[in-house]
């Protein structure tokens, strides 16, 4: 018996989202005395695999190295995991994927296809079948306890402490190739269009400045908030208003249906603080708002709240700062 | 080509539900009830593909209670042709829901299926990616465009760090994200023309669905609550709060 986790990665690299599951895969696996198995699946993903055998608490690195898993898509990836709990003998008793949107999109086939319930973005394990996670964008968190043989589960990055990576010299895990599924030939990626950015990924940076429809425009927005983030090393965020208006692309919306991020400062600018919003940014250790609006709802989550106009207080803040 | 669209009825997106004393659950009773947002985008998305002459029929399709009617008529306001309701008085959980509508599509035969990517009451995002699978159909989920031509639908999808488009044989399942479109408002005349479209009803039984839970929830609380903190009066007080109080610069 072992628990699977499912590594987000590129191929050259592992992600740090895949630092945090097996953190939790960990937790289980330390209640239920089992190892911890990362699938790599990729094409020539030697290097991702590499990395995962450094990474503290892992046992054993399972590669499915094929053209066909280049670009990870769902219907391939979930049949080869399908057929890795099918077919071994050690079997699998939990299987992890990061909430990624490439987590998200596996994780669910995987599931549908074992029979059994996923349970989406645990922020818990309360034991080998119970777990916790919210429900209505975060304001309730529902304690669930699964019936099914297989626990199939999607994991809240911001919930767990990233798993260590051991020293190059450090002990490092096994890797065992693992056999390859016919391709499916369901889909065919044609291409990606990734946002190019010298700056800390958002899901993984310790500082956030973020901007919503106050920005007024995308040249505020750049204007005013770059400057800023540059002068503390900060990734950008911004509201759904924001994107929706199109000042920045989509995948920078923090929030319910976007991303859920917790850095040590979060810096909302011009932002009101819908509760979509509040649901991805409100575990944050320390939060700051800037809003004209001495009423707006951030402000009620904020720890250190500043009236005033961002036109005037941004720029000023990014100068104190640089 | 007929497109099914699964719409669920939730709480309204500007609600902030409370967590019941006893834990049991959230209260939800009096409360707005409304259209899940990611498939009054859905719906839009099918009905255009109507109005383009890609698609002849939509069919909405809501599993739940008999008021999800309400949420089916919402539907043929925006321009679903015809609905079906599962009614059922017990909790239905995605892996459950992917099976009635696999069952429904085994009947409907329809080209595609549009869902939305998550529903913003339980926050799963896993019932397309499971019907998919249930149907052995790919799968493009988080779409912000859809062109469907010659057997072939081309979907971009909103991953983490940018695009992907990707191209996948009908039929399939697409799920919405956010940018795919703006759903239009529902005229008055179309919701009183809504009242006419033809509704069936049918029970998980009659599509040989055992829906039971295959999770428990033991108990419902209310998360940590942040309290708000102090104002400052200045830039110069912010910084140097950051730096001295809060130490995280
Ligand atoms: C299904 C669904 C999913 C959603 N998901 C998300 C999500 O994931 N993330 C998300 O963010 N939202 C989400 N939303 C949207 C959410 O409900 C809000 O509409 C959105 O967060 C508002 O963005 P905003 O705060 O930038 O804009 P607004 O609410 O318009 O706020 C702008 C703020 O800027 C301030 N301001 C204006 N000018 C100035 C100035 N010169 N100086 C200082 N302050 C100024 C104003 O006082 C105001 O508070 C979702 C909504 C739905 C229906
Ligand atoms: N009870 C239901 N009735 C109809 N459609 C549903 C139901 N539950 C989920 N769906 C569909 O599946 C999508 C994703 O829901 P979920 O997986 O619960 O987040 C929703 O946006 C709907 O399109």
């Amino acid at each position: 018996m072992a628990i699977l986790v499912i590594a987000e990665h590129d191929n050259a690299s592992l992600k740090a989202a895949t630092l945090n599951t097996v953190s939790a895969a960990a937790k289980l696996g330390a209640d239920l005395a089992t190892e911890v198995h990362v699938l790599v699946a990729g094409a020539n993903c030697g290097a991702a695999a590499e990395q995962a055998a450094k990474v503290a608490g892992v046992a054993k690195v399972r590669v499915a190295d094929a053209a066909h898993y280049d670009s990870q898509t769902a219907e391939n990836v979930a049949a080869l995991v399908v057929g890795m709990v099918a077919n071994e003998a050690a079997g699998y008793t939990h299987i992890l994927a990061p909430s990624t949107a490439n987590g998200k999109n596996v994780a669910p086939r995987v599931a549908a296809l074992l029979d059994v319930a996923q349970i989406s973005d645990i922020v818990a394990v309360e034991s080998a079948d119970t777990f916790v996670r919210p429900i209505y964008a975060g304001n309730a968190l529902a304690t669930v306890k699964s019936a099914d043989a297989v626990k199939v589960m999607t994991v809240r990055t911001t919930a767990f402490e990233a798993a260590a990576m051991l020293a190059p010299e450090g002990g490092s895990a096994t890797v065992e190739a693992v056999a390859a599924n016919a391709d499916l030939g369901l889909t065919t990626v044609k291409g990606r269009d990734l946002t190019k950015s010298a700056r800390p990924e958002l899901g993984a940076a310790k500082i956030i400045v973020s901007g919503g429809r106050g920005l007024g425009n995308s040249e505020n927005y750049h204007k005013l908030l770059e400057p800023l983030a540059d002068a503390l090393g900060a990734a950008l965020g911004a509201s759904r208003a924001a994107v929706d208006a199109g000042y920045v692309p989509n995948d920078y919306q923090v929030g319910q249906t976007g991303k859920i991020v917790a850095p040590q400062l979060y810096i909302a600018v011009g932002i009101s603080g819908a509760i979509q919003h509040l649901a991805g940014m409100k575990d944050s250790k320390v939060i700051v708002a800037i809003n004209k609006d001495p009423e707006a709802p951030i402000f009620q989550v904020a720890d250190y709240g500043l009236v005033g106009d961002l036109f005037e207080v941004v720029p000023q803040l990014a100068r104190t700062l640089a | 080509m007929k497109i099914l669209v699964p719409v669920k009825r939730v709480v309204d997106y500007n609600v902030k539900v409370r967590v019941k004393a006893d834990g049991t659950g959230v209260d939800i009773a009096n409360v707005k009830m409304s259209m899940n947002p990611f498939d009054e985008i859905a719906v839009e998305e099918a009905v255009r593909l109507k109005e383009a002459g890609i698609a002849t029929e939509v069919v909405a399709v809501s599993c739940g209670v008999a008021a999800c009617q309400e949420t089916i008529r919402a539907a043929m306001a925006i321009g679903a042709d015809r609905g079906i309701l599962v009614e059922s008085e017990i909790e239905l959980q995605p892996l459950a829901v992917a099976k009635l509508l696999k069952a429904l599509c085994d009947k409907e035969q329809p080209t595609v299926v549009i869902c939305g990517k998550q529903a913003i009451d339980d926050d799963s995002n896993q019932t397309g990616q499971m019907l998919a699978a249930l149907l052995g159909w790919p799968q493009a989920t988080f779409a912000s465009k859809v062109q469907l031509a010659d057997g072939v639908a081309s979907v971009m999808r909103e991953i983490d760090g940018g695009l992907e488009t990707l191209e996948m044989k009908l039929p399939a399942v697409v799920t919405t994200d956010l940018r795919l479109n703006e759903p239009r408002y529902a005229t008055l005349p179309n919701i009183m023309k809504a009242k006419k479209k033809p509704l069936d009803i049918v029970k998980p039984a009659d599509l040989g669905v055992d829906v039971t839970p295959r999770l428990a929830t033991l108990k419902v609380a209310e998360p940590p609550k942040r309290s708000a903190g102090v104002r400052v009066a200045d830039v110069a007080q912010l910084v140097d709060k950051l730096k001295n109080e809060a130490k995280v610069i």
